[in-house]
């Protein structure tokens, strides 16, 4: 009684699945939790009762809770395949339906413990028990499941059962890709059901193959004659919908096989009432038969009446299709043109983004201005969120392939311009890059870049917005890297400084500090500069010389008024307003906006005295102080002088590695080599310096404009023997004194023939010659460009090693044995007889005679041995680098003996396809 | 193929998952939040697709219940939205003008019916008769063992034993 009597109260008094249910409804919202743990509570105890109709309405319960509520049930694994065994027909199916729900293939470990069971229950009389397990095993298969399994699987794929076959047809898929080897023992069976009578047979097959043809379709090309077959004769549009998506895949392999099915296939497109048959005709049509133009005109049309439908899902399907087709053929989309762009402002958000892409695949050179202002106007009306993304689509795709469609850069920067004052503009942060990009990039589009970036530095309302933060950095960034380009630096100091700009974060704020430093050391350069004598100092010759030069060649009026106001008071004042602005910002909490203040404090300090120093002091000794900080303030200069420039992620690559060179040395031994060298560097930026001797700046300032000058200018001379010596391993820009002011013009169009693997050396000699041809007219500015592989270099492959074992083991099945099944043997017999002795000649070891007498069936195993023969051979000139564990040893191996087996099969395919 | 089917009421309530490629527990919790989300939102008359995270959902609304179905960006849309409406119309026959709270209160037999539609994410039976045949026989068997388990007979032969 003590043992029994719980028993019998838990399953007379048992909760049922309807009580949980009706429970879990009226409880509220707060009270769920605790009822569902509750009830968990009572299903941890029912759940080990000994009695079968206990354990399986707890189990049941569980199971709602499972995968409604996402209740764990691992604990319950064990109970799930205890239960499995019942005899019970609804415990098994209360089992097992736990089981697949709840069971994860890779981390159950109880999953081995079902195999005996589902192996019962395969070989079951009762077919309701086989299709139970059948379904299991599709949704919990494991490598070990699968392996144990497959002769039972073997067996059922020619049951007579109709239904009991097609499923495990469905369920033979699971265990191909997780046991590739089982392909060796059914795919003989799976092929032989494509030629059976059973619609629901074939639709399973069909659809075996369609998955399976996804990722190596070359593998399944023997099997086109079949599915040719079915493509003709049948009428269920379920099944013509694979067989179309299998050719979709095969088409693009074996040209003539695409112009067999290219009649049937818009034949069906004509016919058919369905319109997800007739929208397959024409995915399949644009996807892998486009090269047929009678039949993309077709499939065109058909687009063109789902564009004009009424349907949402066909208009959406109409655009998608035409965004296929627009890759190779652009003419069917500019054919609808106003279509795509009605459909810009549906009220379907998912129409609208394909129309959007649709219509930014139009852009060209030629009409890139149009789209961008229809698009403009069509961002400013709609809600933010379309709006951001045709933000995105514009700026993706004229910035794409380094701003290919772009000639008018000046146009394009002042559109980034007016992109980023759109009220809901979200898109920041790739404006700020591309605004940064285009000014290092394209030298010509650098004045109107510095015009733009004027305009939005000095909008005290943009200050607030905290999304184009970013863009105000970028702005900031140019007007203080191109300053020389500038109206009006005063304007612009003042615009850098102005008291908003606390709004900003505290990296965008030191951006602004760090830029009204590069202005104030322009201005003071100029100032000294226009006071004569510095220009006398044989140092800053060339530097000068080349400032001269930018501005002749601008030829900016303003450049040189702004020049002419520069006065020791304006002068003055312009450091009285830095210092009251930065002052307190010395004092800053953020690290980055106190340093770059400080410095540029520091440079006041150190320059104030030597423009105001003339008043009580001799003519002598002013003019010797002015020389001291024409000194510093040239080196500054010159040091915010040197171009930034892009640098490619291969052009390491490109540097051919010197003879001698070990690259994979120890290098600690060089360390005491390049202590001498770093030395001296860091004395270079001597602001450092400054603000360390903040506190008797006059004395110290002297000695030190010594000291710097000194250490740097030996600095400057290491740096520039040592790029003497190694000027491989500079780009052209940097090493610009000595080679060229210019970059490598990309896109000239007179000379496309930049030769990408070319040495930088004649890359550098080329940039020279593209300087004299420029183009009189309205030329489109060089576009400094690496390098194609700037962006292609991300793009990994990705070998999906499994699939290359199921498509391995079905070319040897295929090459095997597909002679002895299909109705076109006698052809490939023949031919690969013929090919043997052509293989012969590679491998040379068996004898000709053998091959020759030896039955059909003979033959094909002896070529099967060769090509693994052959391609352990190959196998074995890669091992050196690419093998090491076994595993992928083994994966290798079949790898090539697939490739081998291709490599022979490709030449007898097509023969027996026609 | 399909990745998984989730039921969802208009309240965002899950009513059934079936998930054909491998999700970690989380990851299905996440799934369900996130499409929910957009589905439930979209107006009646707008497409019934929606792109996520490169697949694609195809969902279609049944009074109050969202079906939605994930597949690969090349399946066929419109065959998925027929598959769709051919579960339900299975659903109607078997329960006889089916409504939500059928399905709330026999979510183990939705199970079964998507289990004779469905296998391995793949289209399995597409003849709504061979289904309908195939659950009720399925049922029949069912009863029988229940009706044997739960004669008032066998529950004293049962309790006797206990006793004795």
């Amino acid at each position: 009684m003590a043992g029994g009597g719980p028993s019998l109260m838990d399953s007379l008094f048992q909760r049922s699945l309807d009580d949980l249910i009706k429970g879990l409804r009226l409880s509220s919202p707060d009270n769920k939790l605790n009822f569902i743990s509750k009830s968990l509570d009572e299903i941890r105890r029912e759940i080990k009762s000994t009695d079968p109709q206990t354990k399986s309405t707890a189990l049941q319960k569980l199971t709602y809770l499972h995968s409604l509520h996402a209740v764990d049930m691992s604990f319950a694994a064990f109970h799930s395949v205890e239960l499995s065994s019942s005899a019970i027909h609804s415990h098994k199916r209360v089992a097992f339906l736990s089981a697949a729900l709840s069971f994860n293939p890779s981390t159950t470990d109880f999953i081995l413990l079902l195999t005996h069971q589902l192996r019962k229950d395969l070989s079951s009389p009762n077919h309701h028990d086989v299709s139970l397990a059948l379904s299991t095993i599709s949704s919990i298969c494991n490598p070990d499941l699968a392996r144990d399994l497959t002769p039972e699987l073997f067996t059922l794929l020619s049951s007579s059962k109709m239904f009991v076959r097609k499923k495990a047809i469905a369920a033979v898929l699971r265990v191909f890709e997780q046991y590739p080897d089982a392909v060796r023992v059914c795919f003989k069976r799976v092929v032989e059901n494509l030629e059976g009578a059973d619609m629901g047979v074939l639709s399973a097959v069909v659809g075996l193959f369609c998955e399976l043809t996804v990722n190596e379709p070359r593998s399944y090309l023997p099997l086109a004659p079949e599915f040719y077959k079915i493509l003709v004769d049948c009428r269920n549009n379920w099944v013509l919908i694979k067989v179309l998506k299998i050719f979709a895949k095969l088409a693009p392999l074996e040209p003539r096989l695409g112009k067999r099915v290219v009649e049937p296939i818009c034949e069906h497109m004509g016919r058919t009432g369905a319109k997800s048959l007739a929208f397959e005709c024409v995915r399949t049509i644009v996807t892998s038969l486009s090269e047929h133009e009678s039949a993309l005109k077709l499939a065109v049309e058909k687009m063109r009446e789902f564009l004009l439908d009424d349907d949402p899902n066909l208009k959406y399907l109409g655009l998608q299709a035409l965004a296929i087709v627009s890759e190779k053929h652009m003419w069917a989309v500019l054919e609808n043109k106003e279509l795509v762009v009605k459909a810009l402002s549906d009220v379907d958000v998912n129409i609208k983004l394909e129309a959007l892409r649709l219509v930014m695949s139009m852009v060209s050179e030629d009409n890139v201005m149009e789209i961008c202002r229809i698009l403009m106007s069509h961002a400013l009306k709609s809600d933010p969120e379309f709006c951001n993304e045709i933000l995105e689509f514009i700026l993706l795709t004229c910035s794409r392939n380094v701003y290919e469609v772009i000639i008018d850069f000046d146009w394009y920067v002042s559109f980034l311009g007016e992109m980023a004052r759109i009220p809901h503009c979200q898109k920041g942060r790739e404006i700020e890059a591309q605004l940064v990009d285009i000014g290092m990039r394209v030298k010509d589009a650098r004045l109107e870049l510095v015009h733009v970036a004027r305009d939005l530095v000095i909008d005290p309302a943009l200050l607030g917005n905290l999304y184009i933060h970013g863009v105000l950095a970028a702005a900031a960034w140019v007007s203080g890297e191109y300053v020389e380009l500038s109206r009006n630096p005063f304007e612009l100091m003042e615009a850098l400084l102005q008291p908003r700009t606390s709004l900003l974060p505290p990296s965008v704020r030191a951006v602004y500090i760090q830029s009204a430093f590069k202005v104030l050391t322009f201005c003071i350069y100029s100032y000294l500069g226009l006071n004569g004598d510095v220009a006398s100092e044989p140092v800053s010759d060339t530097e000068l010389d080349n400032d001269n030069v930018v501005i002749t060649h601008k030829q900016t009026p303003s450049t040189s008024s702004s020049k002419h106001n520069l006065t020791q008071e304006s002068i003055m004042s312009l450091l009285n307003l830095i210092e009251t602005n930065l002052g307190p910002l010395a004092g800053s909490d953020e690290v980055e906006v106190q340093e770059r203040a400080s410095n540029v404090l520091g440079l006041i300090k150190l320059m104030k005295p030597r423009i105001i120093g003339g008043l009580n002091q001799s003519e002598e000794d002013k003019i010797k102080e002015e020389l001291k900080a024409s000194e510093t303030i040239k080196l500054i200069y010159d040091a915010f002088s040197e171009e930034l420039a892009p640098v490619s992620l291969n052009s390491q690559e490109r540097v051919p590695i010197p003879d001698g060179l070990v690259l994979k040395e120890n290098l600690n031994e060089l360390e005491a080599i390049c202590g001498d060298f770093k030395l001296p560097l860091s004395t270079s930026f001597s602001l450092v310096k400054t603000r360390m001797l903040e506190k008797d700046a006059t004395s110290i300032s002297e000695c030190q404009s010594k000291e710097e000058s000194e250490p740097s200018n030996e600095s400057t001379s290491l740096l520039s023997e040592h790029r003497k010596r190694h000027g491989l391993y500079y780009l052209p820009s940097e090493s610009k004194e000595s080679v060229s002011n210019d970059y490598p013009p990309a896109h000239d169009p007179k000379d496309k023939a930049i030769d990408e693997a070319e040495d930088l050396v004649k890359l550098t000699e080329q940039s020279l010659v593209f300087k004299k041809k420029s183009n009189p007219l309205k030329p489109r500015p060089v576009v400094l460009r690496l390098d194609d592989g700037e962006k292609s270099n991300f793009v990994s492959k990705k070998l999906e090693v499994k699939e290359d074992l199921i498509s391995g083991a079905v070319q040897e099945v295929l090459l095997g044995t597909e002679a002895s099944t299909s109705s076109s043997i006698s052809k490939l017999s023949k031919k690969s007889s013929k090919g043997v002795p052509e293989l012969k000649d590679n491998t040379g070891n068996n004898d000709l005679s053998e091959v020759s007498l030896a039955g059909s069936g003979r033959k094909k195993h002896n070529k099967e041995r060769k090509h693994k023969s052959s391609g352990k051979e190959k196998e074995e000139h890669n091992n050196k680098d690419k093998q090491k564990s076994d595993r992928r040893h083994s994966k290798h191996k079949s790898r090539q003996r697939a490739d081998s087996a291709l490599a022979a099969q490709s030449q007898v395919i097509p023969d027996f396809l026609l | 193929m399909i990745h998984f089917v989730l039921l969802i009421s208009r309240q965002g309530k899950v009513r059934l998952t079936k998930w054909y490629s491998p999700y970690s527990q989380k990851e299905r919790i996440k799934i369900i939040r996130e499409l929910s989300g957009t589905i439930v939102s979209r107006g009646p008359k707008l497409c019934k697709f929606v792109e996520w995270r490169g697949y694609k959902v195809v969902y279609r609304r049944y009074a109050g219940l969202y079906i939605c179905m994930c597949v690969n960006h090349d399946d066929n849309e419109l065959e998925i939205l027929e598959i769709i409406h051919h579960y339900v119309v299975v659903l109607d026959r078997y329960f006889g003008n089916v409504c939500e709270l059928d399905l709330v209160f026999n979510f183990h037999k939705a199970y079964y019916i998507l289990d004779e539609i469905l296998i391995a994410g793949e289209l399995q039976e597409s003849n709504k008769r061979t289904v309908g045949r195939l659950i009720e026989a399925q049922d029949a068997m069912v009863e029988a063992a229940k009706e044997e388990a739960s004669s008032i007979s066998n529950i004293i032969a049962q309790a006797t034993k206990n006793v004795s």
